[in-house]
């Protein structure tokens, strides 16, 4: 699904990731775990495709097609979904019609028809359901006045929407309390099957209890220094990322 | 021969077409306004009001001073222009001239009407006699060009205790069928005591002739009226449109004015209120999208002469290519005027290096006990935002409109029309040239 072979990036004149190699299957969930300024975010804004970041060396390949100079929006198009760790408000904009403009954008580039007014309905409506989403929230401007919680929910939802490929979820859990985080695992791990694969990125070892990886890897000073199962994400909370360094 | 010349030429002229038969002080105003626009004459670059807002290029053309009469439209050609699935009352106007045709005027427990018969019918001469012209800004030479040659618009005059049903459209029609034309419509306004109308007020050349359209409204509010004034700007590329709006407040009046500037060559508002009685509170709101060579400039003043009273003042500017914004927000609050609360934002986004915005607020305040604010911002769109919104498969184009409808968004909450909220947001869709897919 996704590889990515000796990537480095930097934004301005600071080089942030250093050598990064990853090969993530499809039906697999990868956690990549790493203290603050370790490169977390920088992997996942540049996997999706932000401008601000260059790419000095190395490939990243989504099914086999190097994705490097295409736009975030073809990325998203391709089935590449990033979760913000702070998503943006949008006022005036309600949650129902930023999705649906979002579904459409995504099928028309696919070569798609856009999704009936009654499908788009229901398919809003049963995501909502599974999500615990009361539906007055989807009338709601986009993020504006959204709790911490909040907005992560409404990124697992537009995540359950899209049905992306590849979902990459940056910090989720940061500002969840443990309802909101079980809700959002649970939409996590109802989503998940044999075609797609997720990269959870988090600080913690607390969102891995409910979202099991395949793989855990540590991130640090730009390059991945330890890769294992799941059992190395508690002996990281147990002992610290002073351990792998 | 120069404009200025060739109105105060025409003046007599004018002056026997509208005759002066009545006994009003009509003649008198007419005069008087004419003399000082004749030593006063255009604004020029060197007065400050006028800094950033250069006439000249406007000023140059061959305006014909007296449009032809007999200039007729067909209503397919205009019902764009209309709201039309909204059940109004309709003033309209032909290069100027009333078009029974196409309006639905009554006088049927209110006047809505025109100014043209109010000024010289005994019947109304009362009313006239006590608010034309009395707060059109005596100072302005641009209005007393108005003044002196005020011959026809709108005339609504509310009783108290009325709630109009429905609410009226004001359309200044320019034909273009001559190659430069200049128009000065007056409009009058005088809602009563715990009365409430909406109006939506505008102007539109139906090619890219020439139009200048130098107009003059006075809208007054008695105590506990509520009026909603919205101006739709989206002209042709080759009609000018100077807009002074003044706004007298009586106690505990609640007026509204927002204007929508999306078109036209050069665009001046100069919309002034002032409060005149206690707990009164006075909105304008403002949103500007304009492109290429395009200037808007919103000039505005509150004044606060009575205490505890409000203004809530918001411009959100969006200007592309080599685009000017002028804004400038005057607040006066006078000594009496204790209590007073006073807000004042203006919001800009410049796209691309060429675009221009001069802001100025200037706030005079004379009582002690008052909370006034004022703000201004100027910056781009945001990276991360666009980032957010192109990671979810939108393509930058439209991300780019999402972002800055999101931008003008809080200027159109106040708008309580729903047909009129569904225009201005596809009005603004087609001004950033997208298909934003939704409704309001």
């Amino acid at each position: 699904m996704l590889k990515i072979e000796n990537l480095h990036a930097r934004i301005e004149e600071k080089e942030i990731l250093k050598g990064i190699n990853l090969n993530v299957k499809a039906g697999e969930i990868h956690a990549i775990m790493g203290p603050n300024g370790s490169g977390k975010s920088t992997l996942s804004s540049v996997i999706a495709g932000k401008e601000e970041y260059e790419v000095t060396e190395g490939d990243i390949y989504l099914n086999d097609e190097n994705i490097e100079d295409l736009a975030p929006e073809e990325r998203a198009h391709k089935g590449i979904f990033l979760s913000f760790q702070y998503p943006v408000e949008i006022p005036g904009v309600s949650v129902t019609n930023f999705i649906k403009t979002a579904i459409n954008e995504t099928r028309k580039a696919n070569g798609l028809e856009e999704l009936s007014a009654k499908d788009m309905l229901q398919k809003i409506r049963a995501t909502a359901e599974m999500l615990e989403i009361d539906r007055k929230f989807l009338s709601r401007s986009l993020n504006e006045g959204f709790s911490g919680g909040e907005k992560k929910r409404n990124e697992i939802f537009q995540m359950a929407m899209l049905e992306p490929k590849l979902a990459i979820l940056d910090e989720t859990d940061s500002g969840l309390d443990i309802d909101a985080l079980k809700i959002v695992a649970n939409g996590v791990n109802k989503l998940r099957n044999a075609n797609n694969a997720v990269i959870v990125i988090t600080h913690y070892q607390r969102l891995l209890e409910y979202i099991v990886p395949d793989y855990v890897h540590v991130l640090h000073n730009g390059k991945i220094v330890k890769s294992g199962g799941p059992e190395l994400a508690l002996e990281l909370e147990e002992k610290g990322y002073d351990w792998v360094k | 021969m120069d404009l200025k010349d060739k109105l105060i030429t025409s003046f007599l002229a004018f002056e026997n077409t509208v005759g002066t038969d009545t006994e009003s002080d009509i003649h008198d105003i007419r005069s008087e306004a004419f003399s000082h626009f004749e030593t006063a004459g255009f604004p020029t670059k060197k007065d400050e009001e006028y800094k950033y807002t250069p006439l000249n290029s406007i000023l140059k053309q061959d305006y014909n001073v007296f449009p032809k009469s007999e200039n007729t439209v067909e209503f397919a050609d205009v019902k764009k222009y209309f709201l039309h699935d909204l059940d109004a009352y309709k003033i309209v106007f032909i290069d100027g001239v009333y078009s029974s045709f196409l309006s639905e005027t009554t006088h049927d427990g209110f006047d809505v009407c025109l100014l043209g018969s109010a000024l010289k019918k005994p019947k109304y001469k009362m009313v006239i006699d006590h608010y034309f012209n009395k707060i059109a800004c005596k100072k302005s030479s641009l209005t007393s060009l108005n003044t002196a040659f005020s011959k026809e618009g709108a005339y609504i005059h509310i009783p108290k205790n009325t709630v109009l049903p429905k609410p009226i459209q004001i359309i200044h029609f320019a034909t273009g069928n001559e190659a430069a034309i200049m128009l000065q419509p007056r409009n009058l306004v005088i809602v009563g005591e715990n009365s409430h109308v909406q109006i939506i007020e505008r102007h539109q050349c139906l090619n890219n002739n020439a139009v200048l359209t130098n107009a003059v409204t006075e809208v007054f509010a008695a105590k506990r009226a509520i009026v909603d004034y919205y101006k739709i700007q989206n002209d042709n590329t080759g009609a000018s449109l100077i807009d002074n709006t003044y706004v007298q407040q009586l106690q505990q009046s609640v007026v509204a004015v927002n204007t929508f500037s999306f078109g036209g060559k050069l665009t001046r508002n100069n919309l002034e209120f002032y409060q005149e009685g206690e707990h009164c509170n006075s909105h304008l709101n403002g949103i500007s999208i304009i492109g290429d060579k395009q200037l808007v400039d919103n000039h505005t003043l509150v004044e606060h002469k009575e205490p505890n009273c409000e203004s809530h003042e918001l411009y959100k500017g969006i200007y592309f290519d080599n685009a000017t914004g002028v804004f400038n927000g005057k607040v006066i609050v006078r000594k009496e005027a204790q209590k007073t609360n006073a807000f004042q934002q203006n919001n800009n986004i410049l796209i691309g290096d060429r675009a221009d915005i001069n802001a100025k607020p200037q706030l005079e305040i004379f009582a002690d006990d008052v909370k006034c604010s004022h703000g201004c911002t100027i910056g781009q769109l945001d990276d991360s935002a666009l980032f957010y919104l192109r990671s979810r498969g939108i393509p930058k184009k439209e991300a780019n409109a999402l972002l800055l409808y999101a931008f003008a968004n809080d200027a159109l909450s106040q708008i309580n029309i729903p047909e009129l909220k569904t225009r201005i947001t596809k009005l603004i869709a087609q001004k950033l040239g997208v298909d934003l897919g939704f409704g309001v």
